[in-house]
């Protein structure tokens, strides 16, 4: 089977073919350039690669959060639209999953975080398992310290990954000490072929969706709703 | 069949969705509005916005594709706004509908929103002939076009400060009206006086075809002010329709300037201001005095919708001005310019 993975929740843009879970072709572009842009002559460019015509996808899989927000709707728009126009199933990927899979066998405990602004971090906590990582807790949007705090209930190292990394590194090493430890820039960004892995795993197991079931998971309201919220509730 | 063109419109808060077959045929215009969501938020909340566009999208596009009888195959070449407007809003649009161009492998067609609000005017006359003048006149635009040739737009005036709608839109929440104040201000106005309150006029210099209408708006805000302070009471409809008056006398007056000055026999009025009825009937009685001719698309179509892009991007094929996949959103695109 042969499955598109997206991923443009961050600022990366990464497509990629995989068959039956090994990786034909990926991109990945980390360039400041909008997803809107780059996207979909990177996913036309992939399928090129991969030595394929878009008639022979029969699945896609789409990173849907958490996330930029804006970025989730570009790659959940088109990620949606191809699967309608191509009558193929689609699959929604953690963006937090599909980056803490590439060290899932090191059976030690990974901490995904995303960069979420206002001082707090899109965070997952996982243990490292042959296959998949096993999700323990999240996804939280959280500050350093409550994630620090949610880390306590577990004993042992900890890796960090993602776009959270380069901001909040020194802040978690203090918070945590010689339990922190963080990955190489190379494995810090999120990667198309994880999501297409992931997905290919869900659609293997017939868990694929229509266009018009698939959601984004934003996991915050916007902040007019939570203003609205509040002032409510007064 | 003849050219069948998919219009798809995401700039504001409106998802809407429409085929349109020949320039003139529309076979299906689905406008799937938000309205009632930004309601509590007294205005457009671009992120809540843009997720209901994420939402809507889809089945706005699908249900088009019914009304219309079409399947995707009939479909000759995508049309989507991408600019100006709310840069997430416009995003989802844009890139629904390059998903679409590649994957159905037909021409992807770049329209800028306001190019869109001028053929709506086509949808019902494409016999107009050119010359035209048109007045753009909606929440986010107070523009007066000049059009030598099809798909030549020249800037003639605009705003310097807060569009017309916009102005419509303070004045009523200040009012207690609601929102989208336009409507409610003009139902309100048919029941006023006009002359009952003196408020100011913006002519700018002599001669200028801009516009600004801040100083309007302050005014009517300062009079509710006073009128709080010393716990008058306000009549609300002479208030309406006194400000309603105020706009569209300078909005009328440029116009009929401009289109003097053009030697232009024939105006088209565009935007969601353009449903207007005190604006409309002071622009045919002038415009009949100055023999000229005033057209204007029909209420449903002036207020925003996909009918109007797909129009647009009709005459844009017919052309073959085409943008590649690479097409982004362009939230402050110019009349005239074309990004991609
Ligand atoms: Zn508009």
């Amino acid at each position: 089977m042969f499955v598109l993975g997206i991923e443009a929740a961050t600022p990366v843009a990464a497509v990629a073919i995989v068959e039956d879970g090994r990786v034909l072709a990926e991109r990945l572009v980390n360039n400041r350039r909008t997803h809107s842009i780059n996207l979909l002559p990177m996913i036309k460019a992939v399928i090129e690669d991969a030595g394929l015509t878009p008639p022979q996808i029969q699945g896609i899989a789409v990173s849907f959060g958490p996330g930029s927000f804006t970025g989730l709707r570009i790659g959940l728009t088109t990620a949606k639209t191809l699967a309608w126009v191509w009558q193929v199933p689609v699959v929604g990927v953690s963006t937090l999953e599909a980056l803490a899979l590439p060290l899932a066998p090191q059976g030690q405990l990974i901490c995904p975080i995303l960069n979420a602004r206002k001082n707090e971090v899109y965070a997952s906590i996982f243990r490292g398992r042959a296959g998949q990582p096993e999700l323990l807790k999240g996804p939280l949007a959280v500050s350093p310290r409550q994630l620090a705090e949610v880390l306590a209930e577990w004993e042992g190292q900890v890796t960090f990954l993602g776009d959270g990394v380069p901001v909040y590194q020194q802040e978690l090493s203090d918070l945590l000490g010689e339990r922190a430890l963080f990955t190489p820039q190379a494995a810090l960004l999120p990667r198309g072929a994880a999501v297409a892995e992931l997905g290919y795993w869900q659609l293997a197991a017939g868990q694929g969706l229509s266009h018009l079931e698939l959601a984004a998971q934003y996991i915050r309201l916007s902040e007019a709703e939570v203003k609205l919220a509040a002032k409510c509730g007064k | 069949m003849g050219i069948t063109i998919l219009g798809i419109e995401t700039s504001c808060d409106e998802t809407s969705a429409a085929v349109l077959e020949d320039g003139i045929t529309l076979r299906s215009n689905i406008v799937s509005s938000q309205v009632d969501i930004h309601k509590k938020f007294g205005g457009v909340v671009p992120e809540v916005a843009s997720r209901k566009h994420l939402e809507n999208v889809h089945p706005v596009i699908m249900e088009a594709l019914e009304q219309a009888k079409v399947t995707l195959k009939d479909i000759n070449a995508i049309a989507v706004t991408y600019g100006p407007g709310l840069v997430g809003a416009l995003l989802v649009g844009v890139a629904a509908a390059k998903a679409m161009a590649y994957a159905l492998d037909v021409p992807l067609i770049g329209v800028n929103h306001l190019e869109g609000h001028i053929a709506a005017n086509f949808l019902t006359r494409p016999d107009l002939e050119f010359p035209l003048l048109c007045l753009v006149v909606s929440g986010g635009h107070s523009d007066l076009v000049f059009m030598p040739h099809r798909g030549d737009y020249q800037l003639l005036g605009r705003t310097r400060d807060d569009a017309a709608g916009e102005a419509f839109d303070k004045v009523a929440r200040a009012m207690g009206l609601g929102y989208p104040g336009g409507p409610l201000i003009d139902k309100l106005a048919r029941e006023g006086d006009a002359s009952a309150l003196k408020l100011p006029r913006a002519f700018l210099e002599e001669g200028s075809l801009d516009f600004s209408f801040s100083g309007l708006k302050s005014a009517v805000l300062n009079y509710l002010n006073r009128a709080e302070m010393r716990q008058e009471e306000v009549n609300k409809a002479d208030l309406a329709a006194s400000f309603q008056q105020a706009t569209v006398e300078v909005l009328v007056e440029k116009t009929l300037l401009a289109a003097e000055r053009t030697a232009v026999k024939t105006i088209m009025l565009a935007g969601g201001v353009a449903a207007n009825g005190g604006l409309r009937s002071l622009l045919q009685t002038r415009a009949l005095a100055a023999g000229c001719t005033v057209v204007y698309p029909p209420l449903h179509l002036c207020t925003d919708n996909a009918a109007m892009i797909a129009c647009a991007g009709y005459y844009k094929y017919l052309r073959g001005d085409f943008a590649p996949l690479t097409l982004n959103a362009v939230p402050a695109l110019s009349l005239g310019e074309e990004k991609y």
